[in-house]
């Protein structure tokens, strides 16, 4: 084959590199799970594509989910970068908002990727309306620079004061640095984020800075091995925002990589949920110490303007806001002094793990309460580490640690652990739809990822939500969305303005150039897209508000004041309830993003092929604990499930890196996707 | 205890919880002034319905008023007896200080639950409302000598009445504040809060039954009670004493002091503040209720587990004098209510350091330093820049102390400075760490920061309510003391001054160009300095946290 129809996305995780494999001349699909490799990423994602017969050279496009990044942020592993400020700032990234990492106990401490030595001032000043106040020194930009070359920085980054304002002198300083900077690594905070709030900003363009050399020389050693096997295709990177960009753009801008992988689960949840009819879901993603869900509403990911990857380490980019609980399979349950039951936030990780993969530790965990119940299969774990799990390990700790404080024997115990940690689950997806204004009973669960599919049958009756929806490969979701995920720019703008007052015709007129501007990025060779589209969302608020909701208005409607208005009131409505009258409006920040959509290929290539009956799917029979008592429970082969196949509860649907309970009153129906749509009786 | 099933337990503590948290996250995102909205200087709970004791707070309110609420709450029973009608619908609304504590910028609206005609509970929301009347904008009023001075004092009164809104109280309250669209759309913003509190409520009742959420409330209160007990036990029984200063009442210039005594007995502590100076002219003191509530905040950052639910204070005991500083009788002013409760936190850290060292850390910065610049712009209009100001942590066994932190009663974050540069006409000239403002130690207090701020329109005025400009935060554990607060102007011949009353300042006339300089204290240090670890010595030096030493 010569015209390159395959397609690859790779998601590169902390335990697993996933990747899902497209021809989209015949529709063949792969999907293929390897070990990742820690610091030697690219040898992972080599070893995964060999597992495939396809040939490099006849792959069009790799799209890549990467975690590099993250591990660089929360492993503190990123460059020498240093900081050049305007006089009197330079600990601004320091100083962050003035607050604390947790409200009780006032310990505690932080250390910012860039240190105060490596942070240098120089004469410049701009005021708040653009004006220049001081001009900038061009010789103590030359000398602030050689310190730190001289210091040994790699990369470097310049923050002025109300630069979102007037970017001359951020782009006058670009211009003097790129004379004397030895390398490519020089990021303008404006030219990421050209937006009002200094400690935000320059958090955002000193963590950019800290990953450039490292996720820049991760993608030229992959591209370099890539084109080694032969590859002459396109490679992607995907955004925290669910878009891909090129590796040129993501050299550029790794911080918008800081939530890569995720997302990707995330886009591909919601073009799962689309085909399959579903509208309104709530992905969830149960890893090992945390429980990360999204909202899906309307068809439409939610985006985020900002995140926190850990205290101070703040990313102002738009991203798929993914809400995060500490309540994952190695949670630990614990009963405190007041002698109430508690799920985490200690977790035994994967290393040493559940006390029943016999690694060490004795603490019970969520994982445990789910071997000992017979819910997860002990005579094959998840991961292939191991041979067998140590149920009666597993029983000892809950009855010792849970058990014998609360006075319930081992199995009541590790209901209850189940029981308290779905409280808890269910509690984030009431938070996620409540907080947006949504009911929650208007979604179905949608996990991916190994856990969630454990979980997802509780969680329809503890939230009440309609149904869950299990895709056919839950475990290598992320590396779907690669493939399926479309090419995004987001670009904002402060404007902060009264409505009133705004000319409109200037906006709209700044709207259009910055779309263009976007439009460009998408590129005009190499990648194609079946349709090019503008997205404008105007951040606006009520004057003397300091937190603004985030309103879509079309492109043709900017023009128009009394359109913004109704399109503010209307989101405001959504978000609180009502709205109020004689109250002027300001309209804080422009956002455009420009999308380039790329091929969808019919998901109905994942369906299964088979007509098994159902019975003929039963593989195995175990004893699995649910509502007080056990239950004589057929395992079926998930992936062995007809189209239209009907299995009713208890049941164990179980495949390689994925178990679902159907629970009692519960039926679960394999659809025309081959997804699982668990729903009560 | 009551032997409620562990299971529903655990489940409705989290459900419960939630409930307080939603109704902060309504209020933040539709506050109109930034001190809710960033500052987040507000909070919501649920409160018995005899007693008006915490039950239930949201996690992301302001510490403070989780023990403080309880006491507003109360002041609303009372009065709904006084009353006799109290009805399903109703909300109160009132900012009186001497009966629900803290000071007359938080307005408390509280509104009966009921549940079958029967009251259940009573939920509420307090804010930090942006002006409140008074003499100075703000309210900060660094001279006030009665509570007259520092705003309007509304007493428990009906803003709804069976759920009808009356018209005439908005028009009051919006009469005595500069800024009553700020109020006007705060007050919505707590009527929406508690909105949602009473619907969440409806739900979970509905799904597990009055009585069963009732007995949870009961057993968790319970709970907390068997907690305290338990780490009061873990310290050793005995009787420690502190006494820490503040630099003056704002009228005279006479140290205050409020002294402490901590004894450990078996499962039960006393806090006895006998010693403490009388109650004083400025707005210093604060009221026994305010009192209490810091100590809670106190206990509680020494013992982060323990539950915010008013079963926590069952084994404390609080002796506080009458017509002290910590517990002040009406009219005594009590705007600068947060420099009070600070101090007397601080004091409880150093108490608790000398019975378990690892367990206090130093104190922190100690004041909350509101500064606001105010003027007219040319078509007349008033704007009042306002804002509190950060400092540095006390070192504590686990590390050295947080550089610019917020204060220990509060989460607030600080404005960034380009959105206080766009709105008003100021340019801040610095905003940096204050090298050597730690107190040494084998843990380092945290730094504080230098604010200077320079006037762009032709005139203003500044105010600035302050501590800690004569006696540092000291270190505990054989730490150092940080450096003072320090906050100068033009001296009109070319050089800075600084006020009389050092960190109080009000009616300062600046005219343009001219600046204004906030140097805030660090954190106290912890433990023997001679022991710090070579290597942080060494970065110390390196990254200029600690400099050649200057005389500050």
């Amino acid at each position: 084959m010569t015209d390159k129809s395959t397609v690859i996305g790779v998601d590169v995780g902390g335990t697993f590199t996933d990747l899902f494999f497209l021809d989209e001349s015949t529709g063949a699909i792969d999907v293929v799970k390897v070990p990742s490799t820690r610091g030697r990423e690219a040898d992972g994602f080599l070893d995964g594509l060999s597992r495939n017969n396809t040939k490099l050279a006849e792959v069009g496009t790799i799209v890549h989910g990467t975690t590099v990044g993250t591990n660089a942020l929360l492993e503190r592993k990123g460059a020498k970068c240093g900081l050049i400020t305007s006089e009197g700032f330079r600990d601004v990234l320091e100083m962050r908002r003035r607050d604390r990492p947790a409200t009780w106990g006032l310990r505690g401490e932080y250390t910012p990727v860039i240190p105060r030595d490596m942070r240098m001032e120089v004469p410049e000043r701009i005021l708040a309306d653009g004006t220049i106040d001081t001009p900038l020194d061009h010789d103590a930009l030359r000398a602030a620079a050689q310190t730190l070359l001289d210091q040994g920085a790699e990369a470097v980054v310049v923050a002025f004061v109300n630069a979102y304002a007037n970017t001359a002198h951020e782009e006058e300083a670009l211009k003097v640095l790129a004379e004397i900077w030895p390398n490519e690594h020089l990021t303008a905070a404006t030219r990421l984020l050209p937006e009002i709030r200094e400690f935000e900003r320059t958090s955002t363009a000193a963590l950019n800075g800290y990953l450039q050399p490292v996720v820049a020389s991760y993608l030229d050693r992959l591209n370099t091995r890539l084109g080694e096997e032969g590859f002459g295709g396109d490679l992607l990177i995907v955004q925290s925002n669910g878009g891909v960009m090129t590796v040129d753009t993501a050299r550029q801008l790794p911080v918008r990589t800081a939530l890569s992988g995720p997302a990707a689960g995330v886009i591909a949840s919601a073009e799962i949920a689309a085909a399959a009819g579903f509208e309104n879901v709530i992905t969830c993603d149960m890893g090992g110490t945390s429980f990360d869900v999204s909202l899906i509403a309307g068809g439409e990911t939610h985006l985020a303007a900002q995140t926190s990857i850990d205290f101070g380490m703040v990313v102002r980019s738009p991203m798929i806001e993914i809400s995060t609980i500490g309540a994952g399979g190695g949670s630990i349950a614990w009963v405190d002094d007041a002698g109430i039951l508690q799920i985490g936030p200690e977790s035994a990780g994967s290393i040493p793990g559940p006390v029943a993969y016999g690694q060490g530790n004795d603490r019970p965990t969520v994982t445990d309460a789910n071997v000992v119940l017979g819910r997860i299969n002990a005579d094959r774990p998840i991961g292939g580490k191991l041979d067998r799990l140590d149920v009666e390990a597993a029983k000892a700790a809950i009855l010792k640690h849970v058990g014998e404080p609360l006075g319930l024997d081992a199995i009541e115990a590790a209901a209850a652990i189940l029981k308290v940690a779905n409280a808890r689950l269910a509690g984030a997806l009431r938070l996620v739809s409540i907080e947006r204004g949504y009911d929650p009973r208007d979604f179905s669960a949608l996990p991916f990822g190994g856990g969630g599919a454990l979980h997802a049958g509780a969680l329809i009756g503890e939230v009440g939500l309609k149904s869950a929806l299990v895709p056919r490969y839950p475990g290598v979701a992320s590396a779907l969305g690669c493939v399926i995920a479309d090419m995004r720019h987001d670009q904002v703008r402060t404007v902060n303005g009264i409505l009133g007052a705004l000319d409109t015709d200037a906006l709209a007129a700044q709207a259009r150039a910055i779309g263009d501007e976007g439009l460009a990025l998408l590129g005009d060779g190499g990648i194609s897209f079946t349709g090019r589209d503008l997205l404008v969302e105007l951040d606006m608020s009520y004057l003397g508000q300091t937190h603004t909701v985030a309103v879509p208005v079309a492109l043709d409607a900017l023009s128009d004041r009394d359109q913004i208005k109704a399109a503010f009131e209307a989101t405001y409505d959504t978000a609180f309830g009502s709205h109020l009258e004689n109250v002027a409006i300001r309209v804080l920040n422009l956002r455009v993003s420009a999308i380039g959509r790329r091929p969808k290929f019919d998901l109905r290539v994942l369906a299964p092929t088979t007509d098994t009956k159902p019975e003929d799917a039963i593989a195995s029979r175990r004893q699995m604990y649910a509502d007080g008592g056990w239950h004589d429970t057929p395992v079926y082969d998930r992936l062995a499930l007809a189209v239209g196949s009907v299995v009713a509860g208890p049941a164990i649907l179980e495949q390689l890196d994925t178990t679902i309970i159907v629970e009692l009153g519960q039926t679960a129906r394999v659809d025309d996707f081959g997804n699982i749509v668990l729903a009560a009786d | 205890m009551s032997d409620m099933d562990p299971i529903t337990l655990a489940v409705l503590k989290g459900r419960l919880e939630q409930i307080a948290d939603e109704m902060d996250a309504t209020l933040f995102r539709s506050a109109f002034n930034p001190i809710i909205a960033e500052a987040h200087d507000a909070s919501h709970g649920l409160y018995h319905a005899e007693t008006g004791e915490t039950l239930i707070q949201g996690k992301s309110g302001l510490p403070i008023f989780v023990g403080a609420m309880a006491y507003a709450t109360k002041a609303v029973i009372d009065k709904a007896r006084e009353d006799g009608n109290l009805s399903d619908g109703d909300v109160y609304i009132f900012n009186d200080p001497y009966d629900g504590g803290t000071h007359l910028s938080d307005f408390k609206l509280i509104r009966p639950y009921f549940r079958d005609g029967e009251l259940f509970c009573w939920i509420a929301s307090v804010g930090h409302w942006h002006d409140v009347g008074g003499n100075v904008p703000g309210n900060y009023n660094p001279v006030a000598t009665e509570s007259f001075q520092e705003g309007m004092l509304i007493p428990p009164v009906k803003l709804y009445s069976g759920g009808k809104l009356n018209p005439d109280i908005v028009t009051i309250l919006s009469a005595n504040s500069r800024l009553p669209r700020s109020v006007y759309g705060d007050m919505n913003g707590q009527v929406n809060a508690l909105q949602l509190g009473i619907r969440r409520l409806d739900a979970l009742l509905d799904e597990y039954s009055g009585p069963t959420v009732q007995q949870a409330l009961t057993t968790l209160r319970d709970r907390g009670a068997v907690l305290m007990r338990a780490r009061i036990a873990g310290l050793p029984d005995g009787t420690w004493s502190a006494t820490d200063y503040l630099d003056n009442d704002g009228i005279t210039d006479e140290q205050m002091q409020i002294t402490l005594k901590v004894t450990v007995k078996d499962e039960e502590l006393t806090l006895d503040f006998t010693g403490t100076s009388a109650q004083c002219m400025g707005p210093l003191n604060i009221s026994r209720s305010t009192a209490e509530a810091a100590c809670y905040v106190a206990l509680k950052h020494v013992f982060p587990d323990v539950p915010a639910n008013g079963g926590v204070l069952e084994p404390v005991q609080i002796d506080l004098p009458e017509e002290s500083l910590l517990c002040a009788k009406a009219p005594r002013p009590v705007g600068g209510y947060t420099e009070t409760i600070l101090r007397l936190i601080d004091v409880v850290f150093q108490c608790f350091a000398q019975a378990t060292p690892e367990i206090a850390p130093a104190p922190a910065y100690g004041t909350i330093n509101a500064l606001s610049i105010s003027g007219h712009n040319p078509g007349g209009q008033r704007w009042v820049m306002f804002s509190f100001f950060g400092g540095g942590h006390g070192g504590h066994s686990d590390g050295d102390g947080l550089n610019h932190g917020n204060a220990p009663i509060s989460t607030a974050t600080i404005p960034p400075l380009e959105i206080l540069e766009s709105a008003y006409p100021v340019k801040f000239t610095q905003w940096a760490l204050r090298p050597n403002s730690g107190g040494e130690g084998e843990y380092r207090g945290g730094l504080g920061a230098i604010y200077e701020i320079e006037l762009l329109a032709d005139d203003a005025q500044a105010f600035l309510f302050g501590e800690r400009g004569r006696t540092p935060p000291p270190g505990v554990n054989g730490g150092g003391a940080a450096l003072r607060n320090r906050f100068t102007f033009p001296d009109g011949q070319g050089g800075w001054a600084e006020p009389p009353m050092t960190s109080k300042m009000t009616g300062l006339k600046l005219t343009k160009g001219q600046r204004v300089r906030l140097e805030t204290p660090g954190g106290g240090g912890w433990g023997d300095p001679g022991k710090r670890a070579p290597a942080l010595t060494e970065q110390d030096q390196r990254l200029g946290y600690v400099e050649t030493k200057d005389k500050a």
